[in-house]
């Protein structure tokens, strides 16, 4: 976290998936309460997002996918955080059905954001997730 | 019964109406009384012109609409391996559906094969897995293709599939000129909304008009090109800006074609359009009925279009995903016949309903059945379908059209500005400055900005939330597919006649290179010999080179 206390979270759609809707109506709640939001785009990759979350000194990592391909590509982040030898915390969002989210936070995603999820609960559960870090 | 008079009978006297009924009795009609549910006999049209098949089209491109034929019940499909989706195919034919639509999954939409790294753990998830000619067979198999009308939603690396198809119709002996069907290939929504990009625009621009000029030449009864607001709706814009950008798409695909020496009246008529039908009733009919305006004029005015088929904007639609809910699934039932409803009462072409577990995976089959009901329940038992453009000459539906039309035009009057006189050139403009994204992702953000501050209600989402079991039936497309689409994948390889298929691709990069060359005959040629898509996509990439997206917010 910066001097400011303020929260730096990476945000990217890992993979082919390009719905970048959501991600981008996130990036502005985050904004809006208070965080530095930086933004990598679409297709990125595991190497991508850790090379940004190394260079940026990221606290938080926010991924949001919407192909059903969360179980796959959600546990790889998870991993390559864990290879960089970082501890920042993955927050998968997007189309994540019920009975997927115990199976990724057991694979170590540390918060999962479905559908509905309030401005307010979104911005908390990162703080939540920064703090507990 | 006494004859009715022309005021009871709601017959208008003018001579407009009298040369519209003209073509109206000429016409064929579907076989059934044209009556109410309780007898009560109902004339074709009410109020005044222009009537339906008369410039500018406001009231429907044909003079007789849903009377002579319903709307096409286009139902899209595709999952895992394509033996799955060829069943789903069957399916629907059997239940009443009479056309396909090919959904196809991540990395054959951006042109990849299923056995790339891009690849992991989207094989068969969103739609059907094709790498070569032999899956593009098993789709189809068992179907007589010049019996049905098939659409193909892909873009970056349609020429390749829309070359599969034509090679796959010619072993079932089946020519080009028999193939009846649409592929998709509009690019442009691409780089502004959906984000499924190859190439940059401009020679991307060039594969589609060479696709154009393909179809143009060997293929009369295909659409080329399905210029797309849907995708740009569910992206987030408003029901203005899915007009404005689809209807600009249209023109700059029409300047592009002209500037490549393609007459307008050769191809503007096989031109389609696919929109979005969003659960604001009033707002959707208003905007169909102002797309049928806008594009006549345009297409005559500006473009000097002179056959009438050049002028007629005909539309598929889809009901609203990105309107469903996770919450409270079975609501979304009644979302998609509102918007079913709008569709109809907008006077589409086709339509595709989307399934209540859709907010959460691919729809379960009994899912996909309910969707295609409830389509049918609206164009057999409310009347819908019985009165062409029944809301016509209602003061909120025709302010609304006027309306939608204000807004769209000011749109156009950006992009020209932008484009110094082209509108083609103000949408490369706009794609390159970020225009198109950031206009939808401020509507986006706006739009969710209501929802969280509770102005804007989403039953089950914000408001009436009490009733969610909680239960969700969730299609898994398990890790088969892709296992299956590799080995088959590597079979393929094995098996082929490498020589062949690397002179074949050689020929398509050389085509590429040469603007003078049209793409689709070496694509057609490399594809029958196994070459993958993934390798036509980069045979024509070495040309091309890829787009990235600047990340703008």
């Amino acid at each position: 976290m910066s001097d400011a206390g303020q929260i730096r979270i990476i945000l990217a759609k890992l993979g082919l998936d390009g719905h970048d809707r959501g991600i981008k109506v996130v990036a502005r709640i985050l904004r809006d309460a208070g965080m530095e939001v930086i933004y990598l785009g679409l297709r990125q990759t595991t190497d991508s997002i850790i090379a940004a979350a190394e260079q940026e000194d990221a606290d938080a990592i926010g991924l949001s996918m919407h192909n059903a391909s969360h179980m796959t590509l959600a546990p790889a982040m998870v991993k390559a955080v864990e290879a960089a030898e970082l501890d920042t915390p993955v927050i998968v969002g997007g189309i994540i059905p019920d009975e997927d989210l115990q199976p990724l936070r057991d694979a170590g995603v540390a918060v999962v954001l479905g559908p509905g999820a309030s401005a307010e609960e979104v911005a908390q559960a990162v703080r939540d997730a920064v703090a507990s870090a | 019964m006494t004859a009715p008079t022309s005021s009871d009978s709601g017959r208008p006297d003018n001579p407009a109406y009298a040369e519209w009924r003209e073509r109206y009795d000429a016409a064929n009609l579907r076989d059934k009384p044209f009556e109410t549910m309780s007898g009560v006999p109902v004339e074709p049209i009410y109020g005044d012109g222009p009537y339906p098949g008369e410039y500018p089209y406001t009231r429907g491109v044909y003079p007789t609409m849903y009377r002579s034929r319903l709307w096409t019940m286009r139902m899209f499909a595709g999952f895992g391996t394509a033996e799955d989706t060829n069943a789903r195919f069957k399916d629907i034919l059997r239940n009443g559906g009479n056309g396909l639509s090919t959904a196809f999954d991540m990395p054959t939409l951006m042109g990849r094969d299923s056995d790339s790294p891009w690849a992991l753990g989207e094989v068969g998830h969103c739609g059907v897995a094709v790498d070569t000619l032999a899956d593009m067979r098993d789709l189809f198999a068992d179907i007589d293709l010049s019996a049905v009308s098939t659409s193909m939603t892909i873009n970056g690396p349609a020429a390749v599939i829309l070359g599969m198809y034509i090679a796959v119709a010619e072993e079932k002996g089946i020519a080009p000129d028999q193939l009846a069907g649409t592929i998709q290939a509009d690019i442009f929504k691409e780089y502004q909304a959906q984000k499924e990009y190859i190439y940059p625009p401009r020679p991307s621009v060039r594969i589609i008009t060479d696709m154009i000029q393909y179809t143009s030449a060997e293929m009369p009864r295909w659409h080329p090109l399905s210029i797309s607001g849907y995708h740009i709706r569910e992206a987030g814009s408003t029901a203005a800006q899915e007009l404005a950008f689809t209807l600009a798409n249209g023109f700059a695909y029409v300047e592009a074609a002209t500037a490549a020496g393609v007459d307008v009246d050769e191809f503007a008529g096989r031109l389609s359009f696919f929109f979005n039908s969003h659960s604001d009733f009033f707002e959707e009919i208003g905007k169909f009925r102002a797309a049928r305006r806008i594009w006549a004029r345009w297409m005559k005015e500006r473009y000097g279009a002179q056959k009438e088929r050049s002028m007629l904007c005909r539309f598929h639609t889809q009901t609203a995903g990105v309107s469903l809910t996770a919450q409270q699934p079975e609501i979304n039932i009644a979302r998609v016949a509102i918007q079913a409803l709008a569709g109809a009462l907008g006077g589409t072409q086709s339509l595709h309903t989307d399934s209540y577990d859709e907010a959460l995976a691919l729809p379960t089959e009994k899912a996909a059945r309910i969707a295609l009901r409830t389509q049918q329940i609206v164009a057999h038992e409310t009347g819908a379908a019985d009165v062409i453009d029944p809301l016509g000459g209602a003061p909120y539906v025709e302010w609304m059209t006027d309306e939608m039309e204000r807004q769209a035009e000011a749109i156009f009057a950006h992009l020209d500005d932008i484009g110094n006189g082209s509108i083609l050139e103000g949408v490369y403009a706009g794609i390159e400055s970020g225009y198109f994204v950031g206009e939808i992702a401020d509507s986006a953000y706006r739009f969710e900005r209501e929802v969280n501050n509770g102005n804007r209600i989403i039953v089950g989402v914000n408001d009436f939330t009490d009733g969610d079991d909680g239960e969700q039936h969730i299609l898994r497309i398990g890790p088969e597919a892709e296992e299956y689409q590799r080995k088959r994948l590597a079979d393929i390889k094995l098996e082929r006649d490498d020589d062949a298929v690397a002179a074949a691709l050689d020929a398509v990069t050389a085509a590429a290179a040469d603007p003078t060359v049209n793409v689709m005959p070496p694509i057609i040629a490399a594809v029958k010999t196994y070459a993958t898509l993934e390798e036509v996509v980069m045979a024509m990439e070495k040309v091309f080179g890829t787009y990235v997206e600047k990340a703008v917010l």
